[in-house]
């Protein structure tokens, strides 16, 4: 276990690994995209309530968990960096905030979408929706610090400091937002009910949530070699590596 | 000749308080502030009193809100400057700790100033008298849960030249909670129902920033000395 | 396949749009993923080698003086 950790957090090692990486993850999640939005848009039959409009549901609730999961995952990157001083962790924690705000900017944007004629309106403060927003400033935070410091190995800790007390405060916005909603709206309309979901959408929707995770996995694996690239252009390892 | 923790804590929020009274222009200028925003809301809203009512808990909540944050931004700024945080940081006293004498004194001089006067403040927007003494006590709880936060935030960014604005993008999500809390509980009062659920919530935000926080702050702080 | 014609597929009963307007901009928001840090690991990879490439024409261009002075 211990001897993984060491060699991720060698750098040569992880720019070969993150090239392995990359060759197998781009076809497979680029597949899993096409088969789950073509099973999700065309084969998948329609919601009896909300008809053909529910279909944004394989795109939506996707990137809606892995964006939520991703904040977590910048959290432990963040913890091994301030720990355990992991080079690569810091590599880590400045390619997960761009992808982690992008897919929480494509949540709010197909919700939005699916707001107007399922609710009648563009935007609702729902209170999913509004502690989606939320996470997007979060991670639009993130960003803004890590860009702040000219020093990168500051900016790494000061963004590790700050996704962890994010990650404390996670459980409690959404907490605070969902009693929010429920005390200025008592339960009227809600969409995202307890109905139990036919496996004739579950399955699609399955795949969709795991190639979101892949695309997750591949577009950060993808920034952190360019950010090899550019930190460790005057070493050896990597001119040896590169010709 | 260095002295235990209990002296040396007095001596610090000797230092702050004693600082801070002598420039009282920093206490009275937010509460300025306070009452110009407030102004503004009749003038933007229409000056019927049912309307402001209704909205009272809401408009002295998130003002409230803007002037912890304009004012957070100033804690740790002087002692960054004039070295006093290095030595703070090197002292075999927790940093932490020097650290929280600061908000505290920050948040007696601040936050609770705002609660004391903010009756005045919800009678220019007609608030119900019963939800005084509520809007009182949530300001004084959370105030005191806006100055960690910015705490948090100012010790990530004292160090840098354009802190300011970056100040209040990573302090204004942290802060939901807090304005969900604060504006239930004045929300509920003013309606004639019971806020102690609320408040209690408030109240458990403070203490477990108190617990937690110090420790954000001191990691915070000795990130931007290195950087 | 649920619908019959290309043209329902389009339609989706009115909500077509909507969808098709949600599917596009998350292929394009995917696209900018992917596409921008691949282009400019290649565009990075590329510059190291040029510059080595330079430095091995240097290093024996400098050889074959010392060789043509001896």
């Amino acid at each position: 276990m211990w001897s993984i950790v060491h060699k991720m957090g060698s750098p040569p090692w992880f720019y070969r690994f993150a090239n392995r990486a990359i060759a197998w993850l781009l076809p497979i999640v680029l597949l899993a995209l096409v088969v789950g939005s073509i099973w999700g848009l065309l084969i998948a039959p329609p919601d009896y309530r909300q008809g053909n409009s529910y279909r944004i549901i394989f795109i939506h609730v996707p990137a809606a968990v892995v964006a939520l999961a991703g904040y977590y995952v910048m959290a432990t990157a963040g913890l091994m960096s301030l720990v355990w001083k992991i080079k690569m962790a810091d590599t880590a924690m400045r390619a997960l905030a761009p992808v982690g705000a992008a897919l929480t900017f494509i949540a709010l944007v197909t919700g939005s979408i699916w707001g107007k004629p399922t609710w009648g309106a563009w935007w609702v403060w729902d209170a999913r929706i509004t502690s989606m927003l939320i996470l997007f400033f979060l991670y639009l935070g993130v960003m803004a610090l890590s860009e702040a410091f000219d020093n990168k190995a500051a900016a790494a800790k000061a963004c590790a400091v700050l996704s962890l007390v994010g990650t404390v405060n996670i459980p409690i916005i959404y907490k605070s937002v969902d009693w929010w909603y429920s005390l200025h709206q008592p339960a009227s309309i809600k969409f995202t009910g307890e109905s139990a979901i036919d496996t004739s959408m579950l399955y699609p929707l399955l795949l969709m949530i795991l190639a979101f995770y892949g695309l997750f996995a591949l577009s950060v694996l993808l920034r952190m070699r360019t950010e090899l690239l550019l930190t460790y252009r005057q070493s050896a390892w990597l001119n040896a590596e590169v010709s | 000749m260095l002295p235990e923790l209990g002296t040396f804590l007095r001596f610090q929020a000797q230092r702050h308080l004693q600082a801070a009274l002598r420039r009282p222009g920093d206490i009275v200028g937010p509460l300025i502030f306070f009452l110009m925003v407030v102004t503004l809301f009749p003038l933007g809203l229409g000056p019927d009193p049912a309307v402001l009512a209704a909205l009272s808990p809401g408009i002295l909540w998130v003002v409230a809100l803007l002037s912890s944050l304009v004012v957070s931004g100033r804690l740790f700024q002087s002692d960054y400057e004039d070295g006093t945080l290095e030595q703070l940081a090197l002292s075999p006293h927790p940093l932490a700790l020097s650290a929280m004498v600061e908000v505290f004194c920050h948040w007696l001089l601040s936050g609770m100033s705002l609660a004391l006067v903010s009756p005045v403040f919800a009678g220019l927007l007609n608030m119900p008298t019963q939800a005084m003494p509520v809007l009182m006590s949530s300001l004084a709880l959370g105030t005191l849960c806006l100055s960690l936060i910015g705490a948090v935030a100012a010790s990530l960014t004292v160090a840098l030249r354009r802190g300011g604005v970056l100040l209040s993008l990573l302090s204004i999500p942290l802060t939901v909670p807090v304005l969900i809390f604060g504006t239930a509980a004045v929300r509920e009062a003013a309606l004639g129902y019971d806020p102690t659920s609320w408040l209690a919530l408030l109240g458990a935000l403070a203490a477990g920033g108190c617990v937690l926080a110090p420790f954000a702050i001191a990691a915070g702080l000795r990130i931007s000395l290195e950087a | 396949m649920y619908f019959e014609t290309w043209s329902a597929v389009w339609q989706m009963d009115g909500h077509g749009p909507y969808v098709w307007a949600a599917y596009s901009l998350t292929a394009f928001v995917i696209f900018l993923l992917i596409a921008s840090p691949w282009f400019r690991a290649r565009q990075l990879t590329q510059a190291l080698r040029d510059d080595a490439h330079r430095r091995a024409a240097k290093a024996s261009l400098t050889g074959e003086n010392h060789a043509s002075e001896a």
